[in-house]
């Protein structure tokens, strides 16, 4: 195991306001599949982590037991100071602290993209409609797609419905972001164009979990990059060590077969 | 080696060809094709050929169409006999509600239409207010109207009632009342919480394994049994009541494809930007189950207006039940009086069946908004 991973699991762990998350010993089943296998992992307010594997190695589950789409069965969850148990008011809450963008972008498409953004606002705040379209519009200008606003989501392209799957998140103000594979189910010239969006988030300080391959971006933001496989946390660094000094063999046979 | 292509000029887009019409190469590529295909052409111009002469003999040139007795429709090459109708359509309109209060009958007519044609008409607005007319005030003003006792009005007893208003009654109450209760056993049968699954389930299975011929029965004969001596209530409304619970099963199916259709991630995308239960339910994912649902909801709608007709069983005198009453009348038995009485009734039935499917039609379609392109 590296010395990082080794670090990491035996740091004290950092006073309150300063940690984002913190999972210690999460373990996870589908049925009698061993999913996650005990997780430890603390993420710092404004932390960047990029996360990869192989398909099947638990990294798309381990972010979504952070907002509680997946229950976890045994270990803790602390975000932003909630802990996650069954309890459902626990995980609304933490919900509207933690925004979500996911690979196949989710849009209502009975919504217009307007519409999209403003549901969450007015629905879970109470904010009222009017103050809700301008916020809603802040951010598609700062996604850099207001003229669309009144379009519905299948009237746009692939990078642009994640565009504005980003700035529905984002209309909650949500403390913490989390990407499950964001660009895998685009088409390669709008790649760039949500990433970008990506990048300027995370140079605005926000803390950020992105299950990714795009290995270009974590070497770009990410604080540190995590590789998972089998449901564990195999090795994790930051992307100057990750990408030219792993550890571990099963890391180095991923990146060598990624990074051709 | 392979030469360079580098294209110089930009080409501008260019109508498509238009061809002429060609009558003998339209009738060769869709009447004549193939084998079958004219097979297929030669039985159904020979079969339309035999049946459609004496269909139209019957029904409009050998038909009776004035008269005022059953002497007009009887005789040899005599077709259907429209004479009958005409002189009983008050009756197949009213029932035996008396003929001097009839025109409440037809004032409740008037009611139900400005509020149901306005509704179905996108473009007018009001939308909110039309909705409350529709579900609280016309309901309770229909009532006071028909049944009376208030204002100077006789009462008229349902009994009396009959006829078109009791088809259009049974089946705009059962339609009204089965698709709210349909959307939530729907999403009782899919709730997290086993207790309400399983009554949902329970009450769902149990509907739509009896007959509705059965429940009629059940709540005109047993359900008297089990009330207390001296408890009696209305046995039209019995049977709308047994109606509206067995269509909402149907309808509980219905909107139940309409849920299993959506992708997981909608209700991931709502959870995730922390919308609850109800809100997402009616912001996020009723409105697309439903819109998915309309055809079967519009089936069950349609069986049930038709499945209307069965209230004769229990005594009560819609379209059907009145027509069937009038063949008895000795002033107008005549060989060709059924077979108009129920072509005419199957008539009514298809017109209106038919208006809803096309207006479902129109829904779909405007309502494919957001999945279009």
């Amino acid at each position: 195991m590296s010395q990082t991973l080794a670090r990491e699991q035996g740091a004290m762990p950092p006073p309150m306001s300063d940690v984002a998350i913190e999972m210690r010993g999460v373990n996870k089943w589908f049925g009698d599949y061993h999913a996650l296998r005990d997780i430890d992992l603390t993420v710092k307010r404004g932390e960047r982590i990029v996360i990869c594997g192989p398909s099947g190695s638990g990294k798309s589950t381990l972010i979504r037991t952070i907002n509680g789409l997946e229950p976890h069965e045994q270990g803790r969850i602390v975000v932003d100071g909630i802990e996650l148990t069954s309890e459902l008011k626990k995980i609304d809450e933490v919900r509207r602290d933690v925004g979500m963008v996911f690979q196949h972008f989710n849009l209502f498409p009975h919504l217009t993209i307007l519409e999209n953004c403003t549901l969450a606002p007015v629905h879970v705040r109470g904010v009222p409609q009017k103050q809700a379209e301008e916020t809603a519009m802040h951010f598609l200008r700062r996604v850099r797609i207001p003229e669309q606003a009144n379009k519905y989501p299948g009237q746009l392209s692939g990078g642009q419905q994640q565009r504005v799957a980003i700035a529905r998140a984002l209309t909650m103000n949500p403390r913490i972001m989390l990407f499950d594979e964001p660009t895998s189910a685009l088409d390669p010239e709008m790649v760039k164009e949500v990433l970008d969006v990506m990048v300027s988030l995370a140079q605005e300080g926000m803390t950020m979990l992105v299950v990714t391959h795009v290995m270009g971006f974590a070497r770009q933001v990410a604080d540190r990059v995590i590789f998972m496989d089998a449901g564990q946390i195999v090795e994790m660094a930051d992307p100057g060590t990750f990408f030219t000094d792993p550890k571990h063999e099963r890391t180095r046979l991923f990146l060598s077969q990624i990074l051709e | 080696m392979a030469r360079h292509f580098v294209r110089s000029e930009v080409l501008a887009a260019r109508p498509a060809p238009r061809r002429p019409f060609d009558p003998i190469g339209w009738l060769s590529t869709n009447l004549f094709s193939s084998p079958l295909n004219i097979a297929a052409t030669v039985l159904s111009v020979a079969l339309i050929a035999k049946l459609l002469p004496p269909a139209l003999d019957w029904a409009i040139f050998d038909a009776v169409w004035v008269g005022s007795s059953r002497e007009a429709c009887v005789g040899p090459g005599v077709g259907a006999c429209w004479a009958f109708v005409w002189a009983k359509i008050g009756q197949f309109i009213h029932g035996h509600y008396p003929v001097g209060e009839r025109w409440r009958v037809d004032l409740f007519f008037v009611l139900f239409a400005a509020g149901l044609i306005p509704m179905a008409i996108p473009r007018v607005p009001f939308k909110r207010l039309n909705a409350v007319y529709l579900i609280l005030a016309l309901p309770l003003v229909s009532l006071l109207l028909l049944y009376g006792g208030v204002f100077g009005l006789r009462v008229v007893p349902t009994s009396q009632w009959g006829g078109l208003l009791v088809t259009i009654i049974v089946a705009a109450v059962g339609i009204a009342t089965s698709i709210p209760l349909g959307i939530l056993l729907a999403l009782g049968r899919r709730s997290k919480m086993p207790v309400i699954r399983m009554l949902s389930i329970a009450f769902i299975e149990f509907w739509r394994g009896i007959p509705l011929i059965t429940v009629l029965f059940m709540s005109s004969v047993m359900l008297p049994l089990f009330l207390p001596p001296g408890v009696d209530f209305d046995k039209l409304l019995r049977a709308l009541i047994g109606i509206a619970l067995y269509a909402s099963a149907y309808m509980a199916e219905a909107v139940r494809g309409g849920l299993q259709s959506l992708p997981r991630g909608q209700y991931e995308a709502a959870g995730s930007l922390g919308l609850g239960y109800w809100p997402t339910m009616r912001k996020v994912i009723l409105p697309q189950a439903l819109r998915v649902s309309i055809p079967g909801i519009v089936n069950t709608a349609i069986a049930l207006l038709k499945d209307t007709s069965l209230v004769i069983v229990i005594g009560l005198f819609d379209l059907l039940g009145i027509i069937q009453s009038n063949f008895a009348d000795s002033n107008w038995a005549s060989p060709a009086t059924p077979a108009t009485g129920y072509i005419f009734a199957a008539l009514v039935y298809w017109v209106m069946a038919f208006a809803v499917s096309r207006y479902s039609l129109f829904l779909e379609r405007r309502l494919d908004v957001g999945r279009r392109h």
